[in-house]
């Protein structure tokens, strides 16, 4: 600090110098042109390498014991319902017990973890090696490790799906009323406050109910139908009614974003229309985007698990979350842990993306931070 | 009241009966997607069966006649007969349902709420210590956990494992557990916004100069810092409603309570779509009639908060 104020003295002095002595001269001062101190070099020195705001994010996101231990908790159950059905030598819709050409073995229906039917002791007695069923068999004889398994993919999917839909959607019309402005803009949001303002559960009960008859139909035949009518006329829904918030949102950070004064005052330094897009508008909306994508997808996980227990989700024998903990409440009292694993499985999930999401609102937008 | 106020609630007033002719225009739409008309799936009737049927319950008529027969109707609470129901009105069952349902909803609204802001503000004023962290994570936990986890969970440990209430919700004992059920959420969700505007109170100005006067901390909890706090609660009471009613359909279901959600439910399954529709408009117009008075209630309470 001394040396730095010094240096600064003497430049201070020597340019007085110069003022008074030769003020119209062209001749150049040498002593501009000096090798630097030590001491100038050393506060040219860069203490740290420089970081973009996205570093600077990682950095406070990682040091989120929280968000982080969220994290590796979705990649593993992620990672899992990708790969895991891969390799298991169990198929999430085979009854076990009844295979072609071969006498129905029942003993194969309602196992209890780590429980072998009569087929596979005698298998073992012949010192075949089978695969333990780790969470039992359910009433129809099928392996309940892979129907968990695979109702964790089709919620995740489910939820990510839906969430990319609500963002697309909402990004566009949120962009296009907030660029338009005047008359466009008071006839979006005023559709955008009525669908805000319906009941969305309702509705969605509503149009599920009804598109559950309707859609079945006009599928039969087409590759849709294998996604199965009730996946699509959810995400059908969601594209309806769920756009709605991230359409505020994207139009509210338009319009705002383009009053900063950090806009304005790089725009009077000369910067172009496609620099102030790219340096100031983008990460400044991108975040807050992400974020609220973020945070869709447990709500949407929610909302399809909420309608496969009310029988309006997945089509049998495709399994969900919901509608495995649906299915288990009828042999409740004999094998209430068919409720507890999915239960678990979907509060960890919602829990860890909440978690999560919150986490990189923190990291990445503190002024969020409310 | 200044005059912006009163615009403000016009507006609201107008936005909400406009919703609830959407909702009303909606039931009626979907409810003609449907393939076939409601009778499909009734034992294969004649043809001059099927028309008598639908003259009876005016089908025959053009889309537009049909539309506003059905306006004037549902405006007067006229939902017509049940269709799978023989001889009883839309209308009787859900005033049946919805007697035993808002018993169920007022008090588990109410408990939610008294929990929630204790919890909330004895969490904000002991911020940092070993009670707020174990009520935030037990928050977290409520919130992240849907209201059908919760209930069969419930159901599991204190009706079928130790017997302590009845499975069966249509004593009642047995309503113990469907109003814990649906109480923990709106709690959870109550303890955590009360925590944040209590702490965002507690450190105003006010608060400090009311410490510098040499109030009792009591004084300062209920006489100043508690009533402010508790503004943003009353913006949770339209969600919490809507919450509770989503809830109850499928917690009336799990303890086989005799109430609104389980008709509804029934309904769905059934396909008896006047009782469905009807219901759905019933329970719309509640939440948005909710939404609106808890708007303007705040509006009231705060005369700072500036809305558009």
């Amino acid at each position: 600090m001394n040396g730095e104020k010094a240096i600064s003295k003497q430049r201070k002095g020597r340019q007085e110098m110069d003022n008074k002595r030769k003020r119209l001269s062209m001749q150049v001062d040498l002593s501009d042109f000096m090798p630097a101190a030590d001491e100038e070099k050393e506060y040219m020195v860069r203490m740290r390498p420089s970081t973009t705001a996205f570093k600077d994010g990682v950095k406070r996101l990682r040091r989120n014991r929280v968000a982080m231990i969220s994290f590796w908790v979705i990649v593993i159950i992620t990672l899992a319902a990708i790969f895991v059905p891969m390799f298991w030598p169990y198929k999430y819709e085979a009854m076990l017990g009844m295979v072609p050409g071969k006498p129905m073995d029942p003993s194969f229906n309602n196992l209890r973890p780590f429980e072998y039917a009569r087929t596979e002791l005698n298998a073992m007695e012949n010192g075949a090696r089978v695969m333990p069923h780790l969470f039992g068999t359910d009433a129809n004889g099928r392996d309940y490790f892979i129907r968990v398994i695979y109702g964790t993919r089709i919620s995740l999917a489910v939820g990510f799906f839906a969430s990319i839909i609500v963002l697309l959607i909402g990004l566009v019309v949120g962009s296009v009323s907030g660029y338009a402005g005047g008359a466009v803009d008071i006839v979006i949001m005023r559709i955008v406050d009525i669908i805000y303002s319906l009941p969305d559960m309702l509705m969605v009960i509503l149009l599920a109910s009804v598109m559950k008859v309707t859609l079945s139909q006009k599928l039969e035949g087409t590759p849709l139908a294998k996604i199965g009518s009730n996946i699509i006329s959810l995400f059908i829904i969601f594209a309806l009614l769920y756009w709605v918030s991230m359409a505020r949102l994207v139009r509210g950070q338009i319009l705002s974003l383009r009053e900063q004064e950090y806009v304005l005052a790089a725009q009077a330094s000369g910067a172009k229309g496609s620099w102030v897009i790219r340096r100031h508008l983008i990460p400044n909306c991108v975040s807050v985007i992400v974020i609220s994508t973020a945070l869709q997808i447990p709500s949407a996980i929610f909302t399809e698990s909420y309608l496969s227990f009310l029988g309006l989700g997945v089509n049998a024998p495709m399994p969900s979350l919901g509608s495995l903990a649906s299915d288990a409440l009828n042999g409740l009292s004999s094998y209430p842990y068919r409720l507890v694993i999915p239960a678990i499985v979907i509060s960890l999930i919602v829990l860890s993306l909440n978690l999560f999401g919150d986490g990189l609102r923190d990291a990445f937008d503190p002024k969020l931070n409310a | 009241m200044n005059p912006k106020t009163l615009k403000y609630i016009l507006k609201r007033i107008v936005l909400a009966l406009f919703t609830i002719w959407v909702v009303i225009t909606l039931t009626f739409f979907v409810m003609h997607a449907v393939p076939g008309g409601p009778f499909v799936g009734e034992k294969a009737v004649s043809p001059a069966v099927q028309k008598a049927m639908e003259a009876k319950y005016g089908l025959d008529k053009p889309l537009g006649v049909q539309y506003w027969t059905y306006l004037t109707d549902v405006i007067q609470f006229r939902f017509g007969p049940s269709l799978k129901q023989r001889g009883r009105m839309v209308i009787d069952i859900i005033g049946d349902g919805l007697r035993t349902s808002a018993k169920l909803g007022v008090i588990s609204a109410g408990l939610a709420t008294l929990f929630g802001v204790v919890l909330g503000s004895v969490a904000a004023l002991r911020r940092n210590t070993v009670t707020d962290r174990i009520i935030m994570v037990i928050t977290t936990a409520f919130v992240s956990m849907p209201s059908f986890i919760m209930g069969s969970l419930l159901l599991v440990t204190f009706a079928v494992k130790t017997h302590i209430f009845p499975a069966n919700g249509s004593t009642r004992a047995g309503l113990v557990l469907p109003i814990v059920t649906l109480m923990l959420y709106p709690m959870a969700y109550i303890t955590r916004l009360t925590r944040s505007s209590m702490l965002d109170v507690l450190g105003q100005d006010y608060i400090r100069t009311a410490r510098a006067k040499g109030v009792s901390g009591m004084r300062i909890i209920f006489g100043h810092a508690l009533k402010n706090a508790l503004i943003p609660v009353i913006t949770y009471l339209g969600p919490q409603l809507a919450y509770i009613v989503t809830g109850s359909l499928v917690v009336e279901q799990i303890f086989a309570v005799p109430g609104l959600g389980r008709s509804f439910v029934n309904s769905i399954t059934n396909r008896d779509y006047t009782l469905i529709m009807g219901t759905t408009i019933v329970l719309a117009t509640l939440i948005v009639v909710m939404n609106l008075v808890s708007d303007i209630m705040y509006k009231i309470v705060d005369p700072r908060i500036h809305l558009e």
